[in-house]
């Protein structure tokens, strides 16, 4: 449901960084969100392209990078990722966890631009 | 024509996470403990509310409410019988209360100011899943779940019951015609939340209520100190 704020909070966020490039086209959004961000991808992608539609981001690709929830465990101190949200126990010695170190990421990585080159 | 790669690292929700630390610094100067009440549609959370606002001020605190729905002031009216000051926030379409919400009906509330307050609490509008990305600068987000909702839903919501501080099963005046599965129900939000303080309550009986008000003492205690 909140993938429309999400996209347009992206847009915002997009629009403000290109605008240190005039003139340039972006061609490329990447995210880094966490398993536990609830953000679910393909209602994010109907609403990117509903978002962008008319502004200088149209056309635009979104690529989401989906990283897995890593604990750090404090019974074996070891780090470890979780194959499902289910539980929410040390993959190696199988402890309760709470510590989380990875997972509720929900971040704009990079932008991929062309640039136009001016003629001084 | 050349290609460039800008590397941004930088939140999606930036703006909501920067005026909720906003907040959370202003609650903090304040010295009130501010809680985000979060749960399904139906689970009670009004319900709760109203007792706690009640026993509260019962107590001699100085208590006052938030409270989101997408419409309507039934809430506000309702938990206003308490006494206490309460302010509805209608978000008309959105699933989820933002910080922006939260600092705009701050502003300009009539007779309240959160350094006249010892606890403020922020009833978020019905639903599991969005509430979960916005912070609000609470110091404690408690997840509700009531006993006709299946033990599973803490399985089914992860999301939202690993990001919560507190844990409340309410009524559980009715948990034995509901066939509810208590030790399963205590199972599945520990698999989720490991070592969550969880709490078993009746708004209705005021069941569980004492040990739940004792938490909210503490834990302002331990703020302000």
């Amino acid at each position: 449901m909140h993938e429309l704020s999400i996209a347009a909070s992206i847009v915002d966020a997009v629009t403000e960084s290109a605008a240190a490039y005039p003139g340039a086209r972006v061609k490329e959004v990447r995210l880094r969100v966490g398993a536990l961000a609830s953000v679910i991808e393909d209602s994010l992608q109907f609403c990117w392209g509903i978002t962008t539609e008319g502004t200088p981001l149209e056309g635009a690709k979104l690529v989401v990078k989906i990283l897995p929830v890593v604990t750090h465990c404090e019974a074996c101190g070891k780090d470890g990722e979780l194959q499902s949200l289910q539980s929410f126990r040390c993959p190696h010695c199988g402890e309760p966890c709470s510590d989380l170190r990875q997972g509720r990421e929900m971040e704009i990585d990079s932008i991929e631009i062309d640039e136009v080159e001016e003629a001084v | 024509m050349t290609t460039r790669i800008v590397e941004l690292r930088r939140g999606i929700l930036k703006k909501n996470d920067e005026l909720a630390a906003g907040l959370r610094g202003r609650y903090g100067a304040a010295g009130v403990l501010v809680l985000n009440l979060v749960s399904s549609p139906g689970t009670g959370k009004t319900a709760f509310l109203e007792f706690t606002l009640r026993e509260l001020r019962a107590r001699g605190a100085k208590v006052a409410a938030l409270v989101g729905d997408l419409e309507t002031d039934n809430d506000a009216r309702r938990l206003a019988a308490s006494g206490a000051p309460v302010r509805q926030i209608n978000t008309h379409g959105i699933c989820h209360l933002d910080a922006e919400m939260i600092d705009k009906h701050l502003a300009g509330w009539e007779g309240v100011s959160l350094e006249g307050l010892e606890y403020l609490f922020i009833e978020n509008v019905g639903n599991l899943v969005c509430p979960s990305s916005y912070d609000l600068g609470e110091k404690i987000r408690v997840a509700l779940l009531s006993v006709t909702e299946g033990e599973d839903k803490p399985l089914k919501y992860p999301t939202l019951f690993n990001s919560a501080d507190a844990a409340v099963i309410t009524k559980m005046d009715i948990a034995e015609p509901c066939g509810f599965d208590r030790d399963l129900a205590l199972k599945n939000i520990n698999e989720i939340r490991p070592g969550i303080r969880i709490f078993e309550t009746s708004a209705k009986t005021g069941a569980g209520m004492d040990e739940w008000l004792d938490y909210l003492a503490e834990a302002r205690g331990a703020h302000r100190s």
